[in-house]
């Protein structure tokens, strides 16, 4: 495998960079009421998408979660009209009609975050089928939980990719918590990892606090899925610093435990520091990029603030039809 | 004109589109060598091959997942669940996925998934592969849900299905794939939400779908006997449903039946009767009559079988009843 090149480097840490303040915007919004309903921020999850969205290509497909946000900014989702979606705004990705659990882009290949644990994994299979009919060597990454590892369509789901011999990465984010229950109290094995066995496909434990490794895992298996060889099995070994969502304290998780990974393993922290240390990137050069992410927040912000509110009328023409 | 099966009707369909357009494709248990559980796909395998035939595992869910998957990037998938009582196990991805997928997503993502199953009691195979559960589908916003009775209106609307961009569950009856009946050997299509008159009568609208339309013909011939006449009225397409045309039917008889297999609590039948007394009700002589499954898990023993869906007899008694 080729090294990073300097350039991939930086935009590495530029879309961390862009998770993590786009997510501190939304938490900020969600307090003040201006987004409502469910949210779930991708705080500390940050490096899986970053990593596993550059292994792949922009006609490549991804199937994300309802902690998706970071996967559609690594995507290429455009931040005005994410947080316009959020706001429930007519230019939102989905005319506000969705919401942060079901963002999805045609062009982007994103084929939906889900309201549902582990609902986006059979349709994971589906995508794979099409991919595989296409033969144009395209793949599907697919986003999900340890949570959504012990629903049954995760069993029906990889069995099959295994059997069809289909082009889909399975990249399991294990952020150790599915709202309040431990991944410990509800695995019966150590390593989601391991659960590949049971379909006799690769799997693969990775860092999930680093872009590079989650990079290199996901450009491996692409490219066994591209040859034809199948899918694969990623864990990425996480951590949610918040709570399930913004109003969730998270009590019920140690503190210690919670404190370890938000000083060891925050990948914001982490990747400004090595590439620091590797001088791929200056301090100056840094600020610069903060600074230009943090105008771009606040400027998806104004422009979802300033959209209309989607079309009452058009909306009841709408269910009239349906 | 040449008489086929209602499952040769299926077949041609199927094979008709995917020479048409080659995105389609099939998807399901026991549909390669065998050919369906009916038989509908009989030979298909062999045409054209195992990437447009795909034989599966029992994963119900990842069936229906993976016409969705592959819907929503540019394929057109027929995808069989074996029985109805088994969408059950699919039941998320048909309700919380294939449904909403287009609305929530500000339709950016399209789906022209076909959901292809068969119900109905009869054969005696008991409470979990004889349910009649269009209720379920027919309830949830996304989903059109299409009837067929008899093999021109399975064809024709299985065609429409497939062209259709959007979510259809197709669900047929076990008890009349063998029954024939007249199909042009030229093209056609049916459109959803066009109802068709089995049968033109004067005194009473007989509303009935699927296998029910045949013991409602049946019923219609014994009253004309007695000077009855009944109008047989098969929506064919229960979403979208043809109102105007029942209403114009309604208008005229001045009565109605609707028949039902499925069990009366909930039912589509009470939906119809509900929106006909509300949308008619100075066109009606006599309150709407509901014939209709009896609330029961469907039992084994053929005796008590038959005792829970309704019969030629039942609707008679019910025409009776509305013009006494």
């Amino acid at each position: 495998m080729a090294e990073l090149t300097k350039g991939q480097k930086i935009q590495f840490l530029r879309t961390i960079l862009k998770i993590r303040r786009f997510e501190e915007k939304t938490i900020q919004m969600y307090q003040i009421a201006k987004i409502w309903g469910y949210l779930h921020p991708y705080v500390g999850e940050e490096a899986i998408a970053v990593g596993a969205c550059a292994a792949i290509n922009k006609s490549d497909y991804i199937i994300s979660t309802h902690r998706g946000h970071g996967h559609s900014i690594a995507k290429g989702a455009d931040l005005n009209r994410m947080m316009a979606e959020l706001l429930g705004k007519a230019t939102g990705y989905c005319k506000g009609r969705g919401g942060s659990m079901h963002i999805a882009d045609t062009e982007l290949g994103m084929l939906g975050a889900n309201g549902i644990v582990g609902g986006g994994i059979p349709i994971s299979v589906g995508a794979g089928f099409s991919c595989k009919m296409e033969a144009k060597g395209r793949v599907a990454v697919c986003f999900f939980s340890d949570g959504a590892s012990n629903n049954g369509v995760f069993h029906e789901a990889l069995n099959m990719a295994a059997i069809f011999n289909l082009p889909v990465i399975y990249v399991c984010e294990n952020n150790m918590y599915a709202i309040s229950m431990s991944s410990c109290d509800s695995i019966a094995c150590k390593d989601i990892a391991k659960r590949a066995a049971a379909y006799d496909i690769p799997g693969v434990i990775v860092d999930g606090s680093d872009p590079e490794a989650v990079y290199r895992v996901v450009t491996e298996a692409v490219e066994l899925a591209r040859q034809g060889k199948g899918p694969s099995l990623i864990e990425a070994k996480t951590y949610r610093f918040g709570g399930h969502h913004p109003n969730d304290p998270a009590d019920y998780r140690d503190k210690q435990e919670a404190e370890f990974y938000k000083r060891e393993k925050d990948p914001v922290i982490n990747y400004k520091k090595r590439l620091l240390e590797e001088k791929v990137i200056s301090q100056t050069e840094i600020d610069t990029m903060e600074k230009e992410i943090i105008t771009a927040v606040e400027d998806s912000v104004k422009f979802a603030e300033e959209s209309p509110e989607p079309s009452l009328e058009k909306f009841l023409e709408e269910v009239r039809s349906i | 004109m040449r008489e086929i099966e209602y499952r040769e009707a299926i077949r041609e369909a199927v094979m008709e589109e995917m020479n048409r357009d080659p995105k389609v494709f099939l998807i399901g248990e026991d549909i390669g060598k065998y050919g369906g559980a009916f038989r509908a796909y009989k030979g298909l395998l062999d045409m054209y091959g195992p990437e447009r035939v795909i034989n599966t595992p029992i994963s119900e869910a990842t069936i229906i997942g993976s016409g969705i998957g592959a819907a929503v990037t540019g394929y057109r998938p027929v995808a069989e669940i074996m029985f109805i009582d088994f969408t059950g196990l699919a039941m998320d991805q048909i309700v919380n996925q294939a449904a909403k997928i287009r609305y929530m997503t500000g339709d950016n993502l399209r789906c022209p998934l076909v959901i292809r199953t068969q119900g109905g009691a009869g054969r005696g195979v008991a409470a979990q592969h004889s349910q009649s559960l269009e209720a379920w589908f027919y309830h949830v916003p996304g989903l059109k849900v299409v009837m067929p009775s008899t093999a021109y209106d399975v064809k024709g609307l299985l065609k429409t299905a497939i062209r259709d961009d959007n979510v259809v569950v197709f669900i047929e009856h076990k008890m009349i794939y063998l029954n024939k009946g007249p199909v042009p050997e030229e093209e056609y299509i049916i459109d959803f939400g066009v109802a068709d008159i089995k049968r033109e009568g004067k005194d009473v609208t007989i509303f009935a779908y699927s296998n029910m339309v045949f013991k409602a013909l049946e019923a219609a011939k014994d009253l004309e006997q007695e000077g009855i006449s009944c109008e047989v009225f098969d929506p064919r397409t229960l979403v979208p449903l043809d109102m105007e045309a029942l209403l114009k039917s309604v208008k005229k008889t001045n009565r109605l039946v609707v028949v039902t297999e499925a069990c009366e609590r909930g039912s589509v039948a009470s939906d119809i009767s509900a929106k006909v007394s509300s949308q008619a009700f100075d066109s009606l002589d006599a309150p709407v009559k509901i014939v209709a499954g009896l609330n029961t898990p469907i039992p084994y023993n053929s005796i008590l079988e038959q005792a829970s869906i309704p019969h030629k007899a039942d609707i008679v008694k019910a025409v009776k009843e509305v013009l006494a």
